[in-house]
């Protein structure tokens, strides 16, 4: 019988509720850059999630997600915890409770759907987002969750690592949001007019919540208050440093000033691309992680994404999916045993088949997540319509969906 | 000279300054109001309590012009702003007793173009 660490257990109960604020964290993120008119449906969107899916998760998503198969996903053996107990449950995580992983585990399912609503902020009636977020958290997030962390995924029986979550969470929802971006097409005279974020405040606000959030994200990934543990939170640490600088030099390249708006944007770039390799890379590597993910990223939201043309609101595919994949390509390169004897060695330490692993998972990801989303929004879309119409577009969606504003005019 | 006021949806501006633009009327004051007129408002809820009737957003032009402009501009805005639903808005025409730049303390039709 495996023993209870109480250090273990106290980190990884503390992480849990680490990441529980990155959600509402990405709430003032993503908040801030809408116009004023929208902000509290992206609040209640957030919100909402961290309410629908930590009942879902409770209810069957964890047993889909983690429950022992080979197959598809994972069992339903674990139908609202049954079995699921203060036991340590080896597989995963030897040292603490069971149910200290499972609620750990509840907060990425949380926070993963929660990054796609940035596709297509200020134009999606609230009922849908309610069906769609429901329906991806069961169709996309659970199996692919099952494939690369689930005891019998195929994908983790190949050996691919990922650390974190950039497959699992940034690959996933960052493609959808591109799926969705592309189908419910643009808002409503943005040739005309980009509207300008209107609280940077508050996406700087978010900002810090989301690196502060990460340490749990990343370092609590280790499940153990032990020495991988601490090279994730450096490494996590680093590569938000990088990201955030990376993008202020490029700003000033290309436009003469920094910007704080940039800043952040890096920072956020720099961490999603780390969290797949923070535990099984070292420090310098985590430098070049976090310098190249806002160089793509900036490339990907200012360069390619005006000539193609979608809609991709607040870039969550520009960010999350990009350096996300990014970061599941450079675990494959950087990765050390050094660092973390129960990863691999990657390409630079000799050993290109690692590499071949990520590149495969990132390709099967991003096929299965983008067809499935696109199945799932036609669905919702045929049955009760995906889009508000024009007028309530035009008169935002703060006061249209939920009959409530931000801010008043007087007093 | 007259002082043009119009009262127009907030979603309407980007097109309005673009029909005032192309009609080169270029000099206009901007503000956000509250208000409503035939239209009923909106209900707001807060913690389960209703209320009813609440101003809706709008906003307000000023624009001074010289007598041949008062037509394009009029024409100007009821092209950009005109959704043919309650709430579009009115359009006031005042007569303009005097208008002087601050910065050169000129007066009249040449202070206001």
């Amino acid at each position: 019988m495996n023993t209870v660490n109480t250090g273990d257990t106290a980190w990884v109960l503390i992480s849990a509720a680490l990441v529980m604020l990155m959600t509402p964290g990405l709430a003032f993120f993503y908040g801030g850059m809408v116009r004023k008119k929208n902000i509290l449906s992206i609040l209640m969107q957030c919100f909402i999630v961290l309410c629908l899916l930590s009942i879902q998760w409770v209810v069957y998503g964890y047993s889909i997600s983690f429950a022992p198969n080979d197959g598809f996903w994972g069992g339903f053996q674990w139908f609202c915890l049954n079995g699921v107990g203060v036991e340590p449950y080896p597989d995963y995580a030897a040292t603490i409770p069971h149910q200290a992983f499972m609620i750990f585990q509840a907060m990425f399912a949380v926070i993963t759907p929660a990054l796609i609503l940035g596709a297509f902020a200020e134009r999606m009636k609230f009922s849908s987002f309610l069906i769609f977020i429901l329906l991806w958290a069961t169709f996309v997030y659970a199996p692919v969750c099952h494939w690369v962390w689930g005891t019998g995924g195929w994908l983790k029986k190949l050996g691919v690592l990922d650390f974190a979550g950039g497959i699992v969470v940034h690959i996933t929802a960052g493609i959808a949001a591109l799926a969705t971006a592309l189908v419910i097409g643009k808002r409503k005279n943005l040739e005309k007019n980009i509207p300008s974020p209107h609280n940077l405040p508050f996406v700087v606000l978010g900002t810090a919540l989301l690196w502060f959030g990460w340490f749990g994200f990343n370092a609590g990934s280790a499940l153990a208050a032990n020495g991988i543990a601490v090279s994730a939170f450096v490494a996590t640490n680093t590569a938000a440093a990088a990201g955030g600088l990376s993008w202020a030099l490029m700003d000033l390249i290309r436009n003469g000033r920094t910007t704080m708006f940039g800043t952040a944007s890096g920072a956020v770039a720099g961490l999603a691309a780390v969290t797949p390799g923070a535990g099984f890379i070292s420090v310098v590597p985590a430098i070049a992680i976090g310098l190249v993910a806002s160089l793509i990223c900036f490339i990907a939201v200012s360069v390619i994404k005006p000539k193609l043309g979608y809609d991709d609101s607040l870039d969550a595919f520009g960010v999350h999916c990009i350096s996300g994949t990014w970061g599941v390509l450079a675990t494959g390169l950087f990765a050390s045993k050094l660092v973390n004897p129960a990863g691999a060695d990657g390409l630079f330490l000799g050993n290109p088949k690692q590499f071949l692993i990520q590149l495969i998972a990132v390709g099967v990801t991003l096929v299965y997540a983008f067809a499935v989303t696109m199945i799932i929004y036609k669905i919702v879309d045929l049955t009760i319509g995906v889009r508000v119409d024009e007028k309530e577009e035009a008169m935002g969606l703060d006061l249209t969906q939920h009959h409530e504003r931000a801010y008043t005019v007087l007093e | 000279m007259k002082l043009i006021v119009a009262i127009i949806q907030p979603h309407k501006l980007e097109e309005v300054k673009e029909k005032l633009y192309k009609a080169e009327v270029n000099l206009i004051t901007v503000s956000e109001v509250l208000g409503h007129g035939q239209q009923k408002g909106v209900t707001e809820i807060y913690r389960g309590a209703k209320e009813t009737g609440n101003l809706l957003r709008k906003i307000r032009l000023e624009i001074a012009v010289n007598e041949s402009f008062v037509e394009p501009t009029i024409k100007a805005i009821i092209k950009g702003a005109q959704t043919g639903n309650i709430g579009d808005g009115k359009i006031f025409v005042l007569d303009l007793e005097r208008c002087i730049r601050i910065r050169t303390g000129e007066e009249g039709s040449l202070a206001i173009g």
